[in-house]
């Protein structure tokens, strides 16, 4: 249970940080009148979709790191044949990058009015991520194909659920992407569109650091890490 | 009792204050027709009362189960329809409807999305339509869990904790049927409908609050909602990932979480997985959901009795740290469920210290209610005997929760009857007394007429002294070692059938307090068209869900200018002001002549 | 009024109740008087605060209940009061907790001079192992379990060999000889609970865990689970007898060790043994 205590660490101090801004030492019976003006007080300004997001990766964030406070604890157990990772794998991820490398230039495009390129942008980084889960699905095929199945050990179980979990959330990534090209296509005022593919971009580049981590969870690079973690909870 | 009539002489954002923000009448989201008004609705008010009905619907389910498990206990033997198998399956629904799909759902979603807006001086949560999903996904995940009734081999007899491996084995109700498969998929349906919710509730606190309204003027029932929704939303995952792979473990035969074993002379094809990593991924989310159900209940509870008492809530600073310090440490106590699991027993240690330090800022809670009745000026209307039942129960449960904790204590009492009492008191009795005492509260605000009162207080009273006296002689058949989760005592050589006599007293007090909830039903439908029509704001109090232009409050709530806040939302009683209470929107006192 | 009337008289019933009742611990029959002594502790501690908040609570409504021109104190907070509250509730969790951390430790702590003796959950019964004359318990593993090897000895292992077995009968134990009892399941979780030892601890399919007490008086005690293991829950019982000395001894002599029992089997074991490490357990 390391890595979800680090992770409830983490954002237990993002939390504190964001309280220790709220005043909530104040006498609030004192204080009569109008003192939303006091900075960083009242309602936050930045816009709902945007804190929605950073909730939502925080929610994400959870959800992985039990995954892997799960694996790091099942895996010291008995019956564990780590998997050999597919090649593939190293091509996807490079896939995965040029997809938040498109979704960034979007962003870019975006800032600066250039609706053409934020179109490019978004196609390029819609057929990227595809092209990724696709490499996943393959990835899949040749590891069952080599007799790796599913319940064949733990290992693979959880190389295929975890895989399985991230591909999933980049899927829901593509539809909001999908919304946002819709948006693009339709000529809706340049701001609006500025907003969701930044949105967009910063869901990519999650996805893309929680791809990373769990590929070097899976490729074994987690080992030493895991000899350290596995003294703390069996 | 009760001061009839609207408030007279205070206006909602009057002309001595800022000028208010008037709403871009665009932004809103307009319903076309009857369907999209009160059906597919993203009003969270109408969203607030779907989940709140839905809830409510299959607690009933719940409870009636009790009765038949109560009966079971109560009678061994007498009722020839009460298997085994059926006794395990009635003990797990009954738990698991009542902590997820009543509590939870309903002080989230139900309380949530009625108040959070309201109370903040927001025209609605800030993704309505995601808002909507939620109900909706919510819904589903009830009527998956509600069909594994049907299915062949009816619902899980797991118990609400639903451990490997025996829940997906069949020496199990449901185990290798569709019992558990429906369970499990429910349960993620339930967290990803509930992902969607907590996320409005969450942001629309962050982003949605009106002007003037800092965090330390929120009403703590905000306080307590936002908390544990942000509990929830990391508490879940731990829940999503345990129901995944174990579902995973019973369809594809993975071994997450089953060792090699052998079912009734059987090898089954498992080998090397961990039943204490369920328990403890179980635990991560299932510590915290104590205070997911606990803490908007704290949170309203504070404020019935500020209400009531006509009295600010007492330190009300305290107030808040204690709801973020129980918060945070709530992530480092789950393993007091596992002292005897088998884990490390080095592990008691840190637990049991955490678990009792989590005691103090609750002990903090419990004195600050108390003190706020303290040279009040206390008007015994029902949300505020609820109020004080709550107390006591919760005083009740939390103290016996002091045994369970300390790791060496539990050792004799955990998975008795003690267990069950306990948390009966502390998390089953107590909350549902404040659900209560909130429903009595903020029905007028919701409809425009009260609860009757003669109904509610025979509903207050049976409910109140028969569901103690449930509670409390079941610890006494804990501390004499009957084990929890029993179909029947059968034949012992040991001394235990002398709590005979008490669990048949037990079930007598239990089918007496279900009776009386069949009265509250009626009361919340006979009250909508012949209760008493009040004003706008019956009790007189000051928070901005009174001061709506219209009651109940239409769509957007505020009319075409958000309200203002220029004070805390306990000015009760304020020394030199005309009358007992100042609204939240009410720039300055006026004084008395 | 009658509220705060009924609140007196909830606290009143409660008390008698705890005090006058016949419901209360059955008898201890091990040397865990101290977890009993926690118990009243905390029992004593807890029961105070109940008393003292539902009784004050009850003299505020009915002192400050509403009356025509009754106004309440305007009164934001209170440091001072708060903070003694807070300290005086801390010492009194500190009353519980260390007196509760120094026996949990010598609940894990087994002694030196314990026994070890096997409990076997399963589907719904309890069996035993005791060590035979070597004194140690042989290896075990859940792939060995077959219809005349209930518990998954090895047979490959001498130590196993002279190991007594009983399946599903009574474990004996000696009066004031500590013992540690490994735990384990073959199939489900099961939970080895005699309410008169006061101790319990699950028994994990995969695992072994382990519980450790003195018995101090004799008589026939029973063996609850007390952890869901299926539709025979309730019914899983099992039965510990604590002798004295000579009748233990005569006990022991008629236990048939894991030998025997595979003889009658079919002689596996012997063959193995003469065949060296060889196995023959296929």
């Amino acid at each position: 249970m390391a890595v979800i205590i680090v992770f409830m660490a983490v954002i237990g101090g993002i939390v504190a940080w964001w309280l220790s801004h709220q005043r909530l030492t104040s006498k609030p019976w004192l204080e009569e009148g109008v003192i939303g003006e006091i900075p960083g007080t009242g309602a936050s300004t930045l816009p709902a979709a945007k804190i929605g997001l950073g909730v939502f990766l925080a929610v994400v964030g959870a959800l992985f790191a039990i995954f892997t406070s799960a694996y790091f604890m099942r895996m010291p157990m008995a019956e564990w044949r780590p998997v050999p990772v597919p090649g593939l794998l190293w091509f996807n991820t490079g896939v995965l990058v040029a997809s938040s490398i498109a979704l960034q230039w979007a962003v870019i495009a975006a800032r600066r009015g250039r609706m053409g390129d934020v179109r490019w942008g978004l196609l390029a980084g819609g057929f990227t991520a595809s092209a990724f889960v696709a490499g996943q699905l393959a990835a899949w095929q040749r590891l069952a194909d080599a007799g790796y199945f599913v319940a064949a050990n733990p290992a693979d179980s959880f190389f295929y659920l975890i895989t399985g979990m991230h591909g999933l959330h980049v899927v829901g990534g593509l539809v909001a992407l999908g919304r946002t090209a819709a948006k693009a296509w339709d000529d809706v005022a340049t701001d609006r569109v500025r907003e969701s593919v930044t949105l967009c971009a910063t869901y990519w580049h999650f996805l893309l650091v929680i791809w990373l981590a769990l590929f070097g969870l899976l490729t074994g690079w987690g080992d030493e890490f895991a000899a350290i973690c596995r003294q703390w909870l069996i | 009792m009760v001061p009839s009539g609207a408030v007279e002489g205070v206006l909602p954002g009057t002309a001595e204050g800022v000028p208010p923000a008037e709403a871009d009448d665009l932004e809103l989201y307009h319903p076309k027709s009857w369907v999209t008004k009160y059906v597919f609705s993203q009003d969270a008010k109408v969203i607030a009362i779907q989940y709140a009905g839905t809830a409510l619907a299959i607690g009933f389910v719940a409870l009636v189960l009790s009765w038949l498990m109560r009966l079971q206990l109560g009678f061994p033997g007498v009722f020839a329809f009460i298997d085994a198998a059926t006794y395990y399956q009635f003990i797990t629904m009954h738990g698991m409807i009542m902590v997820i799909y009543l509590l939870t759902a309903l002080f989230l979603g139900g309380f949530g999305n009625y108040l959070i807006p309201l109370m903040i001086g927001a025209r609605d949560m800030v993704f309505p339509y995601v808002n909507m999903l939620s109900y909706w996904v919510y819904l589903l995940a009830v009527l998956v869990l509600v069909a594994s009734f049907f299915m062949p081999g009816g619902p899980t007899g797991a118990g609400w904790t639903l451990y490997p491996p025996q829940a997906i084995l069949s020496g199990t109700p449901g185990g290798q049927e569709w019992g558990i498969i429906l369970m499990l998929v429910s349960l993620i349906l339930f967290i990803i409908g509930f992902t969607m919710g907590g996320l409005n509730y969450v942001v629309t606190v962050l982003q949605a609050r009106t002007r003037g309204m800092t965090l330390m003027r929120m009403p703590l029932t905000v306080w307590g909602i936002f908390t544990a929704t942000v509990l929830a939303l990391l508490a879940f995952p731990a829940l999503f990932v345990g129901a995944v792979m174990l579902l995973f473990d019973r369809v594809l035969n993975t071994s997450f979480f089953m060792p090699a074993l052998v079912e009734m002379g059987q090898r089954l094809n498992y080998d090397g997985g961990s039943p204490i990593l369920f328990q403890h991924l179980f635990w991560f989310f299932g510590h915290p959901e104590v205070y997911i159900v606990a803490l908007p209940a704290f949170g309203i509870v504070s404020d019935l009795i500020s209400t009531h008492a006509r009295r600010n809530i007492f330190g009300y600073r305290m107030m808040v740290w204690a709801i973020v310090a129980i918060g945070a440490l709530s992530f480092i106590v789950w393993a007091h469920h596992m002292y005897v699991s088998g884990m490390h027993p080095w592990f008691g240690f840190f637990f049991a210290t955490t678990t009792l330090i989590i005691a103090i800022p609750t002990a903090i809670k419990v004195y600050n209610w108390i003190l706020t009745l303290w040279r009040g000026d206390i008007h015994l209307t029902i949300p505020m005997l609820f109020a004080i039942a709550f107390i006591v129960t919760f005083v009740n449960g939390g103290l016996t929760g002091l045994f369970l904790g300390n790791a060496v204590v539990d050792v004799p009492l955990s998975d008795t009857m003690f267990v069950v009492a306990h948390f009966h008191m502390v998390m089953g009795v107590a909350p549902i007394f404040v659900i209560f005492g909130a429903i009595y509260h903020w029905y007028p605000k919701i409809t425009g007429r009260m609860l009757d009162e003669t109904m509610g207080k025979i509903h207050f009273w049976i409910t109140f002294i028969g569901a103690y006296a449930i509670f409390f002689p079941m610890h006494y058949v804990g501390l004499m070692g009957v084990p929890r989760r029993y179909y029947e005592l059968g034949e012992t050589v040991s001394n235990l059938h002398s709590s005979d006599a008490l669990n048949a007293f037990i079930t007598v007090a239990a089918l007496t307090v279900g009776a009386a909830q069949i009265l509250f039903l009626f009361n919340l439908f006979w009250s909508l068209s012949r209760g008493r029509q009040v004003g706008g704001n019956p009790w007189r109090a000051t928070t901005l869900e009174w001061q709506t232009p219209e009651t109940p409050p239409r769509h957007g709530n505020w009319g075409k200018e958000l309200p203002v806040v220029y004070r805390w939302a306990y000015d009760y009683n304020v020394p030199g002001a005309d009358q007992d209470f100042v609204p939240q929107n009410q720039p300055t006192i006026t004084r008395a002549a | 009024m009658a509220v705060a009337l009924i609140l007196v008289l909830i606290v009143a019933g409660s008390v008698l109740f705890h005090l006058l009742s016949p419901w209360w611990w059955t008898p201890i029959a091990s040397n865990w008087g101290y977890i009993d002594d926690t118990i009243t502790i905390t029992f004593w501690i807890t029961g105070i605060v109940f008393a003292a908040v539902v009784l004050f609570m009850a003299y505020c409504i009915y002192r400050f209940r509403h009356q025509p021109g009754r106004r309440a104190v305007y009164e934001p907070e209170s440091r001072k009061l708060e903070w003694w509250l807070t300290i005086v509730t801390g010492l009194g969790v500190a009353a519980m907790l260390a007196p509760g951390l120094f026996v949990w430790h010598q609940f894990i702590a087994v002694p030196k001079d314990a026994t070890e003796f096997e409990v076997v959950g399963q589907q719904w019964l309890w069996n035993f192992r005791l060590p035979g004359k070597d004194g140690r318990l042989g290896a075990v593993d859940t792939r060995h379990v077959s219809a005349d090897n209930p518990l998954g000895l090895d047979p490959d292992d001498p130590n196993a060999h002279d190991d007594l077995v009983i399946e599903g009968g009574d474990l004996h134990l000696e009066i004031g000889k500590p013992v540690k009892l490994l735990l384990r399941s073959i199939d489900v979780l099961h939970d080895f609970y005699v309410p008169e030892f006061r101790a319990k601890m699950d028994m994990v399919p995969g695992m072994v865990t382990y519980v450790w007490f003195t018995p101090i008086r004799t008589g026939t005690f029973e063996i609850f689970c007390a952890e869901l293991c299926g539709v025979g829950h309730a019914d899983m019982r099992g039965r510990v007898v604590v002798d004295t000395e000579q009748n233990y001894q005569a006990w022991l002599r008629e236990q048939k060790t894991f030998r025997h029992m595979s003889a009658r089997a079919g002689a596996r074991i012997d063959a193995s043994e003469d065949a060296g490490k060889e196995s023959k357990t296929e």
